[in-house]
């Protein structure tokens, strides 16, 4: 069962991640060909230079002008197709489906808000220089995890640490077991679920139930203002960008080769003289590291972050974007991010019944009659 | 109020009492009523009742009326009389009132029927009252029925720990220490901290060390049932999911749906009785039990065939895909019954619980349900050991490829055990309904505790998911004083990742030969 199993995974992770040859060329030409570059970076400028220009140079009353909600909605998209793509990464590329995704994201998100929380100052409700949670709780001073977190530059190396450490000692534990497939994926479930609970307590010291929320300022600017708003969404592109190239790097070295080896038969691998548990662990730890940041950057533009961030729906929701993009491509799951983000946030205004309806619909056309996604069907007309 | 303890002299209720109680000055109509209780005279309660509630009438002369509805009857023959023109309702006063209510308490002591006067002597225990215990030590002399003694004698030695003379303090230590309780501990605390008399100051520490032990027995016997109650709960939840994952590998994110649908199925079965047949109410379950399961078996066998059997050899996405088909179920529920929590009743035989210890009652829902997963343990075992189907299924889930060349129809197999681990969760999920809320998230919360079980449990061993079952509940309720519920959990949780590390095929590994798994 399993051999035929993975004979038939990899005929189709060859198919799906591993065009025909090796492109020719050295460099970024070995990343992409010349006019795949030239759409990258024009998609690239448009969003980071256009966008902030027409909501902020074009006046109000023209037709081009970009409201500020719409920015707000595209940060956010943004930062969701980011995961996404880390999510592919090891999903897409290692064969690794995680259940957690939403975990790695809310703590990156978690550590921002830390930062964000001690910069409102003594502008809070109670006028306190604590968070008002904390004067809620009646605590009096900061507890020991909070020592530093008025420092942008620990908190957003933080947001990057936290998870990536996270992601590192669980993988570790996970790994190195060999504990992978349904498994993996219901124990990453769990491991989110245990921490939403625990972020859920008033007394661990994050805000419990509400989480934190009420930002005033980043780094001196206030975030009310569109031109911090139009800062933050470039960021994300940039950052969207750069994880985009990154990855395509990654996979396109050798060690990518090595994690889609192991992704189609991992005993082969490892009966080649290849022991998986580095790779998978490397790629798990970046994967983790990059919903940090995208997570880091989602909190000041959405203005809250709360535990039902690491709700096993949410991850599982994670999931769905790269199978509906199409998983073991990366341009996939940054597609796939923004269709069902965006269908989500029109559906849930316009038909709030019908959205659970749309998504639970969407898991099973999906699976079973997409299985590589959007991409994949246009893969399939161009042969 | 020593009035009442003063006054030995019984009196039924005749023509001169009722005419103190109607007529007299505020003295006499104290020393009547108490008069009144000491005879345990309980025909008097129609009387009293009628004073509290204004009823009573009286002319300066004459016979006492009590009226109902606008007509008067004679209160002590009840015979219809006309009304005198010069008809006055009798005042009380709040102190009076007082001494009614508690006059009306005590002569519930002396119903005729055992039921009446044990809820008069649990009423007594809940708001004990000093100017009662008379009537408590009268009552307690004519009682036959065991469990209204004990409640009787409770209250008498709540009573006397105050009493003047020491003898009677010592026995009503003694008398007390026979019943441990929370409530019990308070009194002898209080006691303690006024208490003077040395002798009775020893005997009340004593006491006092002895009903903190028994509480202490009484909290973890009550943990561990706990504990077993919801292992009993999770083994429903997973039996299901350990047939069909250790028959298909695939993990069936919508099982912890299926649970809801049985509990719906219950719930509309509950008031489909209550509508047409509530005669019958008590025995709603007796058709809510095969209902849930088929509900639940046929949405199952439907996504087998729908969406499971066309993922097979995919087990990631048939994760997936099932979780969109819990999605699904979950709106769907909310579109046709609304997204509220709907209430299930349980039938009278299920309500209440049994005194074990003092200070622990069993509620008797929780010992069903303990019964029932047992029983479906049982049918499942059997069915699984001792049947065609069965040695099918285990022969499928060994070794799925050699079981289909030799001639085992594996799809059918798959649909028939997917329909049966479905239907499986339909049953937990109408033992559920029976404790818990029903709603459309109320299955969300399982799948991940259900698969821990069978994670823990190892695949195709009924005795791991009975082992992993009821050594999660309890580790989770034991767990729960200590460290809280949420961090108890949590460290469930952190154990079982631990755990997987060092046997990653569970408690009782049965495959030797699975490399590629």
């Amino acid at each position: 069962m399993s051999t035929v199993l993975s004979r038939r995974l990899v005929g189709l992770g060859a198919g799906l991640s591993w065009p025909g040859r090796p492109l020719d060329g050295h460099g970024l030409r070995a990343l992409y060909p010349r006019r795949t570059w030239a759409i990258l970076l024009g998609g690239y400028a448009a969003l980071a230079i256009l966008v902030p220009l027409l909501n902020l140079a074009v006046p109000a009353s023209s037709a081009f002008h970009l409201p500020d909600h719409a920015v707000a909605l595209g940060g956010k998209i943004l930062c969701y197709a980011t995961v996404a793509l880390a999510m592919d990464l090891v999903w897409g590329y290692a064969g690794i489906l995680s259940l957690g995704h939403g975990l790695f994201f809310a703590l990156g998100g978690y550590a921002m808000g830390m930062y964000l929380m001690r910069a409102i100052g003594t502008d809070g409700v109670y006028g306190s220089t604590l968070p008002d949670f904390m004067v809620f709780l009646d605590w009096k001073e900061l507890p020991w995890y909070w020592a530093g977190s008025d420092r942008f530059l620990q908190q957003a190396a933080l947001a990057v640490l936290a998870p990536a450490l996270l992601a590192f000692v669980f993988g570790w534990f996970a790994f190195r077991s060999r504990i992978r497939g349904v498994y993996f994926s219901i124990i990453t479930q769990a491991l989110t679920f245990a921490f939403m609970l625990l972020f859920f307590r008033n007394q661990t010291g994050f805000g419990g139930n509400n989480g934190f929320t009420d930002f005033k300022r980043i780094l001196g600017f206030p975030l009310a203002s569109p031109r911090t708003r139009a800062a933050l969404f470039a960021l994300s592109v940039t950052l969207l960008f750069a994880a985009l190239v990154g990855c395509r790097m990654l996979v396109r070295s050798k060690f990518g080769r090595v994690l889609t080896a192991i992704r189609d038969a991992e005993d082969r691998v490892r009966f080649c003289g290849y022991d998986p548990v580095g790779f998978k662990l490397f790629v798990w730890t970046l994967s983790a590291a990059i919903c940090g940041m995208a997570g880091a950057l989602y909190v000041p533009q959405v203005g809250i972050i709360n535990p039902s961030e690491m709700s096993p729906a949410n991850s599982v929701e994670i999931a769905i974007w790269v199978a509906v993009g199409g998983r073991g491509t990366l341009l996939g799951p940054v597609l796939g991010a923004a269709l069902v983000t965006g269908a989500k946030s029109w559906l849930t205004v316009a038909a709030p019944e019908a959205w659970l309806f749309a998504l639970g619909l969407l898991f099973i056309v999906v699976t079973r009659w997409l299985p590589n996604g959007v991409l994949g069907l246009f893969r399939r007309e161009a042969k | 109020m020593s009035v009442l303890a003063a006054l030995t002299v019984a009196l039924a209720l005749d023509a001169g009492v009722l005419d103190k109680i109607a007529r007299g000055s505020q003295p006499e109509r104290e020393e009547a009523l108490s008069a009144l209780v000491a005879a345990g005279d309980a025909g008097a309660a129609r009387v009293l009742r009628a004073l509290l509630e204004g009823r009573l009438h009286a002319a300066p002369e004459g016979a006492v009326l009590i009226e109902r509805d606008g007509a008067f009857r004679d209160a002590l023959t009840g015979a219809s009389v006309a009304a005198p023109d010069d008809l006055e309702k009798v005042t009380i006063n709040n102190r009076l009132r007082r001494s009614l209510q508690r006059a009306l308490l005590a002569l519930e002591l002396s119903a005729p029927e055992p039921e009446r006067r044990l809820e008069a002597a649990r009423a007594l225990l809940q708001a004990p009252d000093t100017d009662l215990l008379p009537a408590v030590e009268a009552a307690l002399q004519r009682e036959s029925d065991a469990r209204v003694r004990e409640a009787l004698l409770t209250t008498q030695g709540m009573l006397a720990l105050s009493a003047p003379e020491s003898n009677r303090r010592l026995a009503a230590i003694a008398q007390l220490e026979r019943v441990p309780g929370a409530s019990t501990k308070r009194l002898l605390d209080d006691r303690l901290a006024v208490e003077t008399d040395p002798a009775v100051r020893t005997a009340l520490q004593r006491a006092v060390l002895g009903v903190e032990a028994s509480l202490r027995r009484a909290d973890t016997a009550g943990l561990v049932f706990s504990g077993l109650s919801l292992g009993s709960v999770l083994l429903l939840a997973a039996l299901g999911l350990a047939v069909t994952f250790g028959l298909m590998g695939v993990i069936n994110m919508a099982h912890g749906e299926l649970l809801m649908v049985g509990a719906y199925a219950t719930w509309v079965v509950q008031l489909a009785f209550r509508r047409w047949a509530p005669g019958w109410f008590d025995w709603y379950l007796a058709v809510a039990v095969p209902a849930s399961f088929i509900a639940a078996a046929l949405i199952g066998a439907f996504l087998e065939v729908t969406v499971v059997r066309k993922l097979y050899g995919r087990p990631l996405e048939t994760l997936l895909a099932t979780f969109g088909a819990s999605l699904l179920l979950m709106q769907g529920v909310r579109s046709v019954f609304g997204a509220q929590n709907v209430e299930v009743a349980n039938p009278g035989w299920m309500s209440g619980g049994i005194t074990v210890l003092a200070g622990l009652v069993l509620p008797w829902n929780r010992i069903v349900i303990l019964l029932f997963g047992s029983l479906v343990l049982l049918m499942v075992w059997m069915l699984l050991s001792g049947t065609r189907l069965g040695l099918l299924v285990r022969a499928v889930t060994q070794n799925r490829q050699r079981a289909a060349g030799l001639g085992v129809p594996t799809p059918r197999v798959d649909l028939v055990a997917f329909a049966l681990g479905s239907g499986i969760a339909g049953l937990g999920g109408c033992a559920l309904s029976q404790i818990g809320n029903v709603g459309p998230e109320m299955g969300q919360g399982f799948i991940v505790d259900s698969f821990m079980v069978v994670v823990l449990g190892g695949v195709g061993q009924l005795a791991g998911t009975i082992t992993a079952a009821l050594g999660l509940g309890l580790a989770n309720k034991l767990l729960e004083p200590v460290a809280g519920a949420v961090l108890a959990k949590i460290v469930v949780l952190a154990f079982i990742i631990l755990f997987i590390q060092r046997r990653p095929q569970g408690l009782f590994a049965l495959r030797g030969r699975a490399a590629d798994e």
